[in-house]
């Protein structure tokens, strides 16, 4: 399966790489936006689940036991699970990709909440704060260097497991990949997974630096 | 101004699950413009207490009324705001400055930018806060100034009462004793009914104008200012916790400048050394105090005094040890102990005012009000 090295299959063949340009940046595009798509959804589904952990205490271990148990479904199952029901769209791709994410960031953001004192916010409601006030301007930002955190992680994981999506058509980086494999041409292969990796640490250095500028009370407890 | 600010009435809670209320039937009159004491044991109900008046928790049963009206029928955040809390653990907010933290109420009560920022430049002076302290996180100061900032940020929309849960617990005993000092100035400018709950008899003895003496159960075991208190504890209870030195923590309680204190053996050097001799048969004395000017110069022997031309050219030979007529009965005590003289001369910016005796210190105890 994997091509054997040689001076006709370079790793990289770098005149593909300019006349494939619009291809690969296409890629690349797509890829973002799944990784995107299904952050943003991902996140937004353990916000909710990880309210109503903290409000209901004694739902919180079930809840972080099932986006557990969803995390060990392969993901190729996963795909072709969804296949009869939502077909090769971009659906399919994305709700897999946000479930993954759940277990890391319903945790992340339960930690967070649980980690803001409870003397503070006792000082909250004693100074006569409103309880959606005391949310937004005292548990969020405290609760928000271990969301940050789980942000980082997830995204990382995401970029990587994105590649995957190419398999039902989806494109992405994983395309390129595929296709090298199915042509045993390096350059491809090579590039898709370059990029996959480039594109994982520029995120996650851009949320860890954005993570820095949102919350500077941190900077000497990160020191 | 016997007026109350605070009643609590037959005050009970008994939490879900307890099998003893952690409050029973407590009944307290909380003059306005006083501070009050709360002291007991741990775990004997007076952060409880604390949050019943600021309805943190609601009562099982009882009453509370704030300036004459029922606290339970007030909106709970209006009722708040006229309430300056300080925690125990102080719980600043971390990810703000202390200049947010000190504005966070009158934020919330939407003032404009520029009377938030005068308030809290006029909060920090007057909590003893450096201006370039204001821009710092709270991990970056010290507990002494974390508290600090908790008071501030307690007092910034100006409130009527201030519930303090062991405001000065976290720092050590010699800057504990210098807020409880500031606190002490403060409220003679502010005049505020404050609340304080605390674990030490000294403070209590020293800050408040009453003290509630609360056994395990939140049961009152006596109420009354700190000098009846230490002289006449009203149960077995409250003479234990007290401890068996209450009388001396009494002396903590009054001043030099109470003492119907003496002149004592002390003349002018101008005068004639034959008036000294008379002055020491007199007294009995072995040492005659010197004054020029008004001002304390020393002490010096009756030998020399027979011998000497003029009290001036007398050798002086032991210094004094001085005390204001500020200083509490306790600093003079201590100070005539560190002394050979048995005596400490009171010194009030340079101007000798009389002497203070170890006798003159028990006969001012003996006295119940002096
Ligand atoms: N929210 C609560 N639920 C149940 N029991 C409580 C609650 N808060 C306090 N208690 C109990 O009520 C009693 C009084 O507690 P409280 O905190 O008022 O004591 P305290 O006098 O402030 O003690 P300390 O000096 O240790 O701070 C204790 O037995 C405590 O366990
Ligand atoms: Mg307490």
């Amino acid at each position: 399966m994997i091509p054997a090295l040689q001076a006709s299959n370079p790793i990289v063949r770098w005149s593909w790489f300019v006349d494939e340009w619009d291809q690969i940046q296409a890629a690349l595009v797509q890829h973002l936006e799944l990784t995107l798509l299904a952050l943003g959804l991902g996140l937004l589904l353990s916000a909710t689940l990880a309210a109503v952990a903290l409000r209901y205490e004694r739902g919180a271990p079930s809840i972080t036991a099932g986006a557990a148990a969803f995390y060990t479904i392969p993901s190729v199952a996963l795909f072709g699970l969804l296949v009869p029901y939502t077909g090769l769209s971009r659906a399919t791709a994305v709700l897999p990709l946000a479930g993954y994410t759940l277990l890391i960031l319903v945790t992340a953001i339960i930690d967070g909440f649980r980690s803001v004192p409870a003397e503070v916010r006792e000082a909250a409601s004693g100074m006569g704060m409103s309880s959606r006030r005391r949310l937004l301007t005292v548990e969020l930002p405290l609760a928000l260097p271990y969301v940050i955190t789980g942000i980082r992680i997830a995204t990382v994981s995401t970029v990587g497991l994105v590649t995957v999506a190419a398999i039902i058509g989806q494109g992405g980086l994983g395309r390129l990949i595929l296709d090298g494999l199915r042509r045993t041409f390096w350059t491809p292969m090579t590039i898709g997974a370059s990029l996959s990796i480039l594109l994982a640490l520029a995120l996650d250095l851009l949320i860890y630096h954005a993570g820095a500028a949102a919350t500077p009370w941190a900077r000497r407890r990160r020191a | 101004m016997t007026e109350s600010a605070i009643r609590l009435l037959e005050l009970t809670k008994l939490f879900d699950g307890a099998g003893e209320p952690a409050v029973t039937a407590l009944t307290l009159d909380i003059p306005r413009g006083s501070i009050v004491a709360l002291i007991g044991p741990s775990g004997c109900g007076k952060t409880t207490t604390l949050r019943m008046i600021n309805r943190l928790i609601e009562p099982t049963s009882g009453r509370i009324e704030i300036d004459g009206e029922d606290a339970s029928l007030r909106p709970v955040a209006e009722l708040r705001r006229g309430i300056g809390y300080v925690i125990q653990e102080v719980g600043l907010f971390p990810h703000q400055t202390v200049h947010q933290n000190i504005g966070t109420v009158p934020r919330m009560l939407r003032w404009e930018r520029a009377r938030v920022d005068e308030r809290v430049a006029e909060l920090a002076g007057l909590v003893g806060l450096e201006p370039e302290q204001l821009g710092r996180y709270p991990d970056e100061l010290s507990g002494g100034q974390q508290q600090r900032v908790g008071v501030a940020r307690a007092l910034a929309a100006d409130p009527p009462v201030l519930l303090m849960d062991e405001p000065f617990g976290a720092v050590d005993p010699i800057v504990r004793a210098r807020l409880q000092d500031e606190l002490l100035a403060l409220q003679e400018r502010l005049r505020k009914t404050i609340v304080l709950v605390t674990h030490d008899i000294d403070e209590a003895v020293k800050v408040a104008d009453r003290v509630a003496v609360l056994n395990v159960g939140g049961i009152l075991e006596q109420y009354a200012p700190p000098d009846e208190l230490l002289h006449a504890p009203a149960s077995a209870f409250v003479e234990e916790f007290l401890g068996d030195d209450r009388e001396i923590r009494r002396l903590a309680l009054k001043r030099v400048g109470d003492l119907p204190f003496e002149q004592g053996p002390v003349l002018d050097i101008g005068r004639a050394p034959a008036e000294a001799r008379a002055l020491l048969d007199d007294a009995r004395s072995e040492w005659i105090g010197l004054t020029s000017g008004g001002s304390f110069v020393g002490w010096a022997h009756r030998d020399h005094v027979e011998e000497a031309a003029t009290l001036a050219a007398l050798p002086r030979e032991l210094p004094a040890a001085q005390v204001r007529a500020s200083s509490t009965l306790r600093e003079a005590m201590e100070v005539i102990m560190n002394s050979r003289t048995s005596v400490a001369v009171i010194d009030d910016g340079g101007r000798f005012g009389g002497i203070v005796t170890l006798e003159q210190i028990r006969s001012g105890l003996a006295g119940r009000d002096a």
